[in-house]
This record gives structure tokens, sequence and C-alpha cells, in this order.
């Protein structure tokens, strides 16, 4: 698919793997767990053939180790999987926050806790995503609805992990990932894609975890001539340890700094019918797509309704759903969990009139589940 | 297709075909044809056993919830899948079993057309039966063009087994023409009792 | 002596930014550091491609006193970083270095995968017997019977032998010294490192702090005479009944094979998959 544009039916998993692709992605570390291995088998054949590398490791916790290397040699790093791998890699990944590098995991969500419901979709690992690793960390969360915001939106996630030195989870559930949906490839216009910044003083100034004004350092790719230390200790700007109190506090504030900067492009969302909206849902994921046919429903009963999608989850798209609290008298958080992203919608604004709908038993939620709430909302 | 949105679901065991037949469906409305397509599938042990399901969903408009709502079309190539998926109908929609393997049908609205039973004697492949299963349903629907289901085909099996599912396909839709649907009885429920 | 002391001052310590070291007086691992350095200098890498890599403990330490490219990485997975690296450049000298728990109890998992899978990578471990950081807990290597401060009133499992293990798992050159055999050492990291393939030394060192302190072995000294009369060449074993081996372990090259490393196999999947066509 090099040349012209062309129609494909692809399952969410593997417009995923394509937009990694268009995104410059150029190394996979991954082990194969359901509902994401298809990512890990359309890696296998794809990046070889572009000069990229895929390997299959010996568990969840040595992927993302080769990856978060893979990315300090200068590569764009990708590895997936689903709930029991994720929180494998939860140790390496507040590795690669402490060290800023940038990465993508996809998290195809299934049904937990544990070996749960291997088949089933979920929404459960929201909160692990944000607080799975221990520590206080930047990192970005991204959501995706459909085949064609797969694609975009693991594009958009390379972008940002590059921009920002940070790791993105892309959250992916097994509806989305294994839907089919045709979609047009490469897109009518192309992506913007966006690479790291690397230093641009000689190795002997190279100062590798600065505190500039944007936040974000330079980062050079090992062996590239500006040798320095890469440790999971606190460090100082150097890159070696620390325990002084200063450059502690430096360091988380600069981290909280570098994702408040960009929080105008990190964190999206759209709106459908929200002009007017007296009543509205929140959602994210599939259950956005429930959530879009209700409101159309209730508008068709005279309720002036709108959704919300969410496709940032981290850091919290404080401004977009503020101005829905706002304005609707009631909105409708639905989510296949047992009510976990709700809490961060009430604390956007206290006095706000949040109600919720959950279903945890592995399936979507149905645009019938939701119109009866909205009806009574 | 005069609906803005039509539901379709194939029931089957594993081995079937019945998500490679879904998948043509969506490839053929989708891409070779211009419609929104949605293809999703059961995941899971049971694929493996008696029953397993695949939908696609034919659309228009953009299309917001994936699985069927209300089903205009089900094909059923086994009984325990008949049994289990047979459910969810809009009024008037089109049940399509697989006389070879169903024995009970559970509405005289059904159409019975032996699609296994052709695909072992008169092609002499077994497992061509879900290629003759779509062309009956989509000769019996009309919900897309046969043109477009052709090259869906053709783009999905090896050379070499080309000239077979295309004599697979034909014969789906040969057996489709000699049922009449206006010889159907009509649903005992009607849209006036549903409101 | 005296060249190689100013070169390893010099040229391969940051000495300007990182010393003191955090290891107690005594340790073996500045010995295995020199030994290191000794080694590299010797092969005359550009400091800007080597990669040396640790995961965590006391050896975890020792990448951030080096100036090459380092990391100082999370415990027992440094070796999947180090995969990584060398997959993303397979043109830099990569280095992992390691503790016995961190690479045979936390990363056991990790070690044998990596020495199955061939990747060009030196992996050295230094095996003191016990957790020295967290203060003398018994590790995957700590002798039976032996006292830990987990195993007050002596160790009941078995001791893992890891160059034999290394062999086992597929490594393509398997070495094993002691800090006390300091010559013998510099030759085997050399070796290690110029061996396409995935490489392992392992380096009996000594934590007289911890592990000896419980077990009449406080002094680092007496340690290394402890060392000089327990080891036995490889040669000199072959000769020996199982008896007389009893007790002691072997030194020297236990394995040294030629086969494709994992990068020169990749390439070969690359070239398939680019005549494959879409």
């Amino acid at each position: 698919m090099e040349s012209s544009s062309e129609k494909f039916l692809l399952q969410g998993n593997e417009a995923i793997v394509e937009g990694a692709l268009a995104a410059g992605c150029c190394f996979f570390a991954g082990y194969p767990i359901t509902p994401s291995s298809e990512i890990a088998e359309l890696m296998s054949m794809r990046l070889p053939k572009q000069n990229g590398t895929f390997i299959q490791m010996e568990d969840e916790i040595a992927s993302i180790g080769a990856i978060i290397g893979a990315s300090l040699a200068g590569a764009k790093v990708l590895t997936a999987t689903s709930g029991p791998g994720f929180s494998l890699m939860q140790e390496n990944l507040g590795y690669a926050c402490m060290t800023e590098v940038p990465l993508v995991i996809v998290n195809v969500m299934r049904g937990g806790p544990s070996t749960g419901l291997p088949t089933s979709p979920a929404q459960a690992d929201v909160m692990q995503t944000r607080w799975g690793t221990h520590g206080d960390h930047p990192i970005i969360v991204l959501s995706v609805s459909s085949v064609a915001d797969s694609y975009e939106i693991a594009v958009h996630a390379f972008n940002m992990a590059e921009k920002y030195r940070v790791p993105v989870v892309l959250l992916s559930d097994e509806i989305v990932g294994h839907t089919r949906e045709a979609i047009t490839l490469p897109p009518g216009k192309p992506m913007e894609v966006v690479n790291r910044i690397k230093p641009s003083v000689p190795p002997e100034w190279y100062v590798p975890y600065e505190n500039n004004s944007r936040g974000v350092p330079p980062m050079a790719d090992i062996g590239s001539g500006y040798r320095h230390h890469v440790t999971g200790l606190m460090h100082n700007a150097k890159g070696f340890p620390t325990s002084d109190p200063q450059e502690v506090d430096t360091f988380h504030r600069r981290m909280q700094r570098k994702l408040d900067n960009g929080a105008m492009e990190i964190q999206m969302s759209r709106g459908f019918m929200l002009d007017d909206a007296e009543v509205a849902v929140i959602a994210y994921g599939a259950v956005t797509r429930s959530a879009l046919r209700a409101v159309k429903m209730a508008r068709e009963q005279g309720i002036k309704a709108g959704l919300l999608q969410l496709i940032t989850l981290f850091p919290v798209p404080r401004a977009a759903l503020d101005s829905v609290l706002r304005q609707c008298r009631a909105v409708l958080v639905a989510e296949m969990n047992m009510g976990q992203y709700v809490r961060e919608v009430r604390a956007v604004n206290v006095s706000s009139n949040v109600k919720q709908l959950n279903r945890f038993d592995g399936h979507l939620i149905k645009p019938d589940e939701i119109f009866g709430k909205l009806m009574i909302l | 297709m005069e609906k803005n949105r039509y539901e379709v679901r194939f029931g089957g065991s594993g081995g079937q075909g019945i998500i490679t037949a879904a998948v043509i469906l969506a490839e053929a409305a989708g891409v070779y044809g211009d419609f929104h397509v949605c293809q999703t599938q059961s995941y899971g042990p049971q694929s493996r056993g008696g029953r397993s399901k695949a939908e696609v969903i034919i659309s228009k408009q953009e299309i917001d919830y994936p699985h069927v709502i209300k089903m205009d079309c089900f094909l059923a190539m086994n009984q325990p899948s008949l049994d289990a998926y047979f459910s969810d109908f809009e009024p008037n929609g089109l049940l399509i079993v697989d006389s070879t393997f169903v024995e009970q049908v559970p509405t005289s609205r059904a159409i019975s057309l032996p699609f296994t039973r052709m695909a072992r004697e008169d092609l002499g492949k077994e497992i061509v039966a879900n290629i003759i299963a779509l062309g009956a349903v989509v000769q019996l629907s009309g919900i897309i063009s046969l043109a477009s289901l052709e090259k869906a085909v053709l783009s999905r099996v090896p050379v070499k087994f080309r000239e077979l599912n295309q004599q697979a396909l034909q014969a789906g839709i040969a057996a489709a023409k000699q049922v009449n649907l206006g010889t159907l009885p009509r649903s005992s429920v009607t849209e006036e009792i549903l409101i | 002596m005296v060249e190689h002391a100013s070169v390893i001052r010099n040229d391969f310590l940051r000495h300007d930014m990182q010393f003191p070291h955090v290891w107690c007086p005594g340790c073996g691992l500045g010995i295995v550091l020199g030994s290191l350095i000794r080694a590299t200098a010797k092969l005359e890498i550009p400091k800007d491609d080597m990669v040396l890599a640790s995961g965590i403990g006391c050896t975890g330490r020792m990448p951030a006193y080096v100036d090459f490219n380092t990391l100082h990485t999370t415990h027992g997975r440094a070796l999947t970083f180090s995969t990584g690296i060398k997959l993303a450049k397979p043109e830099l000298t990569v280095m992992t270095i390691m503790g016995d728990g961190d690479a045979t109890a936390i990363g056991g998992n990790h070690f044998i995968h990596a020495a199955r899978r061939n990747l060009n990578i030196t992996a050295i471990i230094v095996n003191n017997q016990t957790y020295g950081m967290t203060g003398g807990q018994y590790s995957p290597t700590t002798p039976y019977g032996s006292k830990a401060t987990t195993a007050m009133y002596g160790h009941i499992e078995h001791a893992f032998s890891i160059a034999e293990l290394a062999v086992t798992a597929g490594a393509s050159f398997v070495g094993r010294g002691t800090v006390h055999h300091v010559t013998q050492l510099d030759d085997l990291i050399g070796k290690g490192i110029r061996k396409r393939g995935f490489s392992v030394i392992e380096i009996i060192s000594n934590c007289h702090t911890n592990y000896g302190k419980m077990n009449n072995l406080a002094d680092p000294v007496a340690y290394q005479m402890w060392m000089k009369e327990h080891a036995v060449s490889v040669k000199k074993a072959a000769k020996m009944s199982v008896e007389e081996l009893e007790d002691k372990f072997t030194i020297g090259i236990l394995a040294d094979i030629d086969k494709p490393s994992y990068i020169e196999e990749y390439q070969k999947i690359r070239d398939k998959a680019a005549g494959a066509g879409s």
C-alpha cells in the first residue's frame, strides 16, 4: 500500500500497525496475548520489509525493556499487549517515564482482573494506565473508537511521544481491535510526522536532562557521540543519581510542566450535537459508538442530547469537560467498567450533576441502555 | 439497498467459513462498493465448537453502533447457531438456513437451501459451501451488487481456486433465483404492533 | 601497570563527576571494573561505540563510573534493554553487567532467553553469592548450608552454576574467572567482547561485608585466598574425579562455539521479506 491510495478492509489492530508505520515506527517488541496479537503478527511481516526490526520477547517485561533500549538508540518504537501483559509492563513503564523515553504501548483491553475474559471487551484498565506504575509520573493516554481512529490516533500517539519525550498508552479494546471497517490508505492528505529533537550543541556541552523552557530536553541517540548516563534513579540535569531536595523538586516540576505546556494539543476530544445540548453523554473507545446512536435516538424524541467523545483520557481534558459540565444540566458517563473515569469527570467540576452507566459483563453497552438513561436524566 | 442500515448475521460452526464469508461481504460492500461497513465476530473457544457468529453492518452513512441491533438477514449454517442466534429479527427479515445441517426451522418464513450438499455433490469441495451461501444471501437480499461480490471473492482466493469459487458463487446465485420471496408468508409481527 | 592505571583514570572513568564510588573497601567490583576497562582499552573500540548496561544492585552501579554510553536499568532487566539497543544499532559494542541475583533470580528468564537468542552481547555476571546492596540475603548462588540474613539457620536451597547454565542455554561463548585471577579475567572479557554471538563471563567475586561476615570470610584477603584454593582450571578439572571436584569450581573457557548471531539471522529475514512483495 505504498504507492497510491487504496481502500482496505482492516481490523482496528491492523489499522494501528498502519498508523504506527506511517508515523515512522521501525522497531516492535512484543509477546503474544489476546486480543492484541494481530498487531505483533502484522508487524512481524511488515517491519523487516522496510529494514525495521520485529522481535518476540520472552515476556512483556522484556518487550518493553527492548523497546526502551531501541528508543534510546534512536528508533521509534511500539509494543502491544492486553491487561495481563500491561500489568507486567508497569515496572519498565515507570523507567521510561523517569528517563523520558518516547514509546507507544497499545493496550487492547479485555475483561479483568487477572486472566479475566480474554476474548471479551472491557474498559477497566483506564486508571491503571494513569497510576499503574509507582510514583508520580507524567504519561499520556489516548483512546480509539474505530478503525479510522486506530490509524490516526496511532500516528498522533507517536507524535506526542516524540515531541514530549513521554510514554504514550494507546487504549483500544476487543471490539475496536477486532472490528473490520473500510479505510483509505494512505489517507488523501498525509498526516504530520513529528520527530524528537536532538542536541545541536557539541557533545561536551550536552546536558541530557536540562531544565529548559519547554521542559523537554533534546535527546541524543546512544552511539551518536553524546555519551551520557541513563538511570532509573532520581537524577540531576547531567543524568547522574541525586537525592538533593532541590534537584528532586526541579525534576518533578519539569515533568509536570512539559505536559502542561502542550495541553492544547495533547488533550483531544470530539463533540457531537453539543451546541444546544442540555444533557450529554461522555464516552470513550467503543462505547462512543453506542452513545452516538443513543444521542440520535434521544434527539428523535425531542431531547436536546449531545456527546463528548474523549480521545485523550490523561492528562484529563479539563477544558472540554468543564464546558460540557457547565452547559448541561446533567451528564452521563458511560463506560465498560464499574465506574473509573467518572471519578475524573466529577473531579473537574464537583458541583455538576454527573450520572454513570456501567457495564462489566464482557459486552458492549447497547444504545438502548444509554438512551434509557438519557430519557430520565 | 433501500434501507439506510442493513444488518447481516452469519452463524455456523468453526470450519464452515462464516467469518471468511462475512469478511468477503464486508469487503464487497466497503472496498468494492461504496458503503460504510462494520464487520465483527465472536471470538473465543465457542468459535471452535458448535456455534460462532460473524456480523456485517452495511450503511450509506457512517456506522455508529458496530453490532446487530435488529437483524435484516440471518444466514444459519448449522442448528446450534440457528438456535443460539435466532432472535433480534427485523419484521420481514430474511432467514436463510443450510438445510444440510438444519432440521428444525423456527418459522415458516425461513428459506432452506442445501448449501453444503451442493458444495459436496455438485462442486466436489465442501469447503466452498460458504461461498455458495454468500451468493444466495446477496442475490436474495439485494444489499450490494453481484459484481462487487465477485470482485471481493476473487481477491480473497488463491489463483488456482478462482474457478471453483466462481462456480460456487454462481451456484448460490442460481439456487437463490429459484426462490420466490413473494410467496413467503408475511410476518405476524408488524411495524404497527411494534410501535 | 603504571600505563594502565593512568589510562583507567584519565580516559575511561568519569573521575570528575562520579567519585567516590559506593562500593565497600576491598570489594571485588573495583577489580572487575579495572579488568573491564583494560580489556576494552586493548580492543581500541571508540568509547562512543561502547555501551555498558546494568540492572540493580552493587554491580548495577558500575556503568555510572565509566565514560561509555551507559545505562542503569531496572532489576534483572538489563539484558532486555541491551537487546533493544543492539537490534536498533548493531554496530555498537554492547556489554551488560549484572550481579548474581540480578541475572539469575529476577532476571533469570531474560538471561537464558538472551543466551538462546544469541544476539551479539557480552554479559558479565559478577557472582558474590549474595544480595550485597540490600544487606546479605540469600541469592540463587548462595551455597547450600551457608548463612544469609534471610537464612540465619543455614541455607537449604542449592546454588545455580551460572556458567554451566549459560552453556546449556546456548551461549556462544562462556567463561568463568575470579577477581583473584585478574590476568585471566582481562583475557576472558576481551574474548567475550570479540565473540560474535552471546557471550557470558561469570566472575566469582567477594562480598566480605555481608556474605563473608556470616560465613567466616570477613577479610577480603582471606576471601581471595578461598577463591585461589577452590578454583580449578577447566583443563585440570577434566582429569579430576567427581569427588575431587566436590567443593571446587572451574575457571577458564567453558564454551566457545560458532553459529550465526541473531543479527545475521535477522538480516536473512529482511532479505526474504523484501523479496516477498507486498
